[in-house]
């Protein structure tokens, strides 16, 4: 086992046993903390919360990938490739708007709670995913391409079987940036009432308490850095099954 | 047997392909030669609609092929081109079954056929059926190359360059190896290459084009002997004219009567070969042998001499 993964190993320990039993970590908290004040997060379930945390991003991250991945499937078609101007427009604009705006934008609409949250990481997870999915279409190696059509393939048999096999490894990559902006952006959902992380940081901001900013923070960090290693190790081993070599 | 007829094909103002008839007898092979740019390639495409001709008609078997639609044309068509493009996901025994797959065959039927083509083509059914195509070395992906496009077992297999990415001595070898299966099975092969040693030593007939015109559609011989024009003796070499005559033909076939002494020659050597071998030994003659070991004869430097003079 190498360095690397023993400390992954090692995160993933430590954040399982903060989650399931957080008053184990009350010591090392209790120095972040002023006299007197709660030392871990008394308002909800921590382990609660964070499920609730990744089922949001999940669920957004789930919704872009298809809409995106869809779409770059549609305009890298001969028949869809007039419109690949105006999905990059639609995909570029989704990142241009700033998170809190999208949720203040939203709110009106869908009341506060999840929804404006999940919409507005939805819209973010958008750009990664579509311009990942053109980049892995378009740079398809052309004797293999030519050999698909050769062998008698139609063009949905080539999509399936040649086409996105090949370009899954880099569409995997566009994945693994929109979820890991997507879990961090999900904290600020918390300021309209979905139930993220986020809210166990804000509570710490308002009361001054830094025990509770440093939870929430630490757990949100732990979890990008976990998912962001286990989505490249998946891309990794996608790569080297078809012989390409790897792309960091 | 294939029939181009007047076909052309234009992009744009230029005509990549610019009126090419000829007809491809069944069973045989046709190399067809030319620089980059001659307009080969897109000759051979427009053979499985891989390019659509701009006019003109393609026949096989009298059938136009755009009788049918396109993909299912292409599934009755090999197809192998150079630097193999196999399927990078794919391992070795997914690869080959790709035709059979798409025809619907039992798995059954296809595991078979997988390791009859492994086995004709010399590598080990059970060591590489599960390989992935980059585990392999050129020459083993070139042969898993020719080995797809074989699979359901075409009439006609069309070639791009299939030996183009191989190591000169890897390449003989593939080419023989190509030779053999084609007597075998009697397939129809057009070969689409830029060398014209490859094309005199497989092509039964050589079609060469300039400059997207058919120059010249012969025998090897006639190319050598007589060729149609000053770009087909450029394309020939002409101080290899004589040397490349005498590879068109075996030992087996001008094998004297009489005595020689020294080491002997196998009756499937090219003359061109004998040639080379005479020389070097500083023999006037050499006995000429079967692959069982008889002697049948002997060969003499004089007679190779006489046959690599420009036929008249």
């Amino acid at each position: 086992m190498t360095i690397g993964n023993l400390i992954r190993l090692l995160v993933l320990a430590v954040l399982i046993a903060l989650l399931m039993r957080p008053d184990l970590f009350a010591g090392f908290f209790a120095l972040f903390a002023k006299p007197g004040q709660p030392v871990i997060y008394n308002q909800g379930n921590l382990l609660a919360i964070t499920i609730s945390h990744l089922l949001i991003v999940a669920i957004a991250v789930l919704g872009s990938t298809m809409v995106a991945v869809g779409l770059g499937i549609l305009v890298t078609r001969p028949a869809g490739a007039e419109f690949l101007p105006l999905s990059r427009a639609i995909a570029n604009i989704g990142q241009t708007f700033p998170p809190v705006a999208v949720l203040a934008l939203a709110v009106p609409v869908l009341g506060f709670g999840t929804g404006p949250t999940l919409v507005a990481l939805f819209l973010y997870g958008l750009l990664p995913v579509f311009e990942n999915t053109l980049t892995g279409f378009t740079n398809l190696p052309p004797r293999v391409m030519e050999a698909a059509r050769g062998a008698g393939m139609t063009g949905r048999q080539r999509l399936l079987q040649v086409e996105l096999p090949l370009a899954l490894p880099v569409i995997l990559a566009g994945i693994r940036i929109s979820t890991v902006i997507a879990l961090a952006t999900a904290t600020i959902g918390s300021t309209v009432a979905a139930r993220t992380l986020g809210e166990v940081i804000i509570a710490g901001l308002l009361t001054g308490n830094t025990a509770f900013v440093l939870q929430g923070g630490l757990i949100v960090g732990a979890l990008a850095v976990l998912i962001y290693d286990a989505l490249s190790g998946l891309e990794r081993l996608l790569m080297a099954r078809q012989g390409r070599g790897v792309a960091r | 047997m294939i029939e181009i007829d007047g076909v052309s094909k234009a992009y744009g103002d230029n005509l990549a392909v610019n009126d090419v008839s000829l007809t491809i007898q069944p069973h045989t092979i046709c190399a067809v030669v030319g620089t980059s740019g001659s307009g080969k390639t897109t000759l051979m495409r427009m053979i499985n609609r891989l390019v659509e001709p701009t006019s003109g008609q393609i026949r096989i078997d009298s059938e136009d092929v755009t009788a049918v639609p396109a993909h299912e044309l292409r599934r009755r068509i090999g197809y192998a081109i150079q630097g193999n493009g196999l399927f990078p996901h794919k391992n070795v025994g997914q690869n080959i079954a790709t035709v059979p797959r798409l025809l619907g065959w039992n798995e059954k039927r296809i595991s078979a056929r997988v390791d009859e083509l492994l086995e004709l083509f010399q590598l080990d059914p059970h060591m590489f059926r599960d390989r992935m195509p980059h585990e392999l070395s050129g020459g083993q992906q070139q042969r898993v190359g020719v080995a797809r496009a074989l699979a359901a077992k075409p009439n006609i297999l069309l070639m791009d360059e299939p030996f183009g990415a191989l190591d000169p001595v890897i390449r003989t070898r593939a080419q023989d190896d190509l030779l053999a299966i084609q007597q075998r099975f009697g397939t129809t092969i057009v070969l689409v290459t830029h060398d014209m040693e490859e094309a005199i030593h497989l092509g039964d007939r050589i079609a060469v084009m300039d400059e997207g015109k058919l120059v010249q559609f012969a025998p090897p011989a006639e190319i050598i002997g007589n060729p149609a024009s000053d770009f087909v003796a450029e394309l020939l070499g002409p101080s290899d004219r004589a040397f490349r005559l005498l590879s068109l033909s075996r030992l087996a076939d001008h094998v004297e009567s009489g005595e020689a002494t020294g080491e002997p020659l196998p009756s499937t050597a090219s003359l061109r070969d004998a040639y080379s071998e005479l020389l070097w030994s500083g023999r006037t003659a050499a006995p000429v042998v079967t692959a069982a070991g008889d002697v049948i004869g002997r060969i003499r430097l004089e007679s190779l001499t006489r046959l690599a003079m420009a036929p008249k």
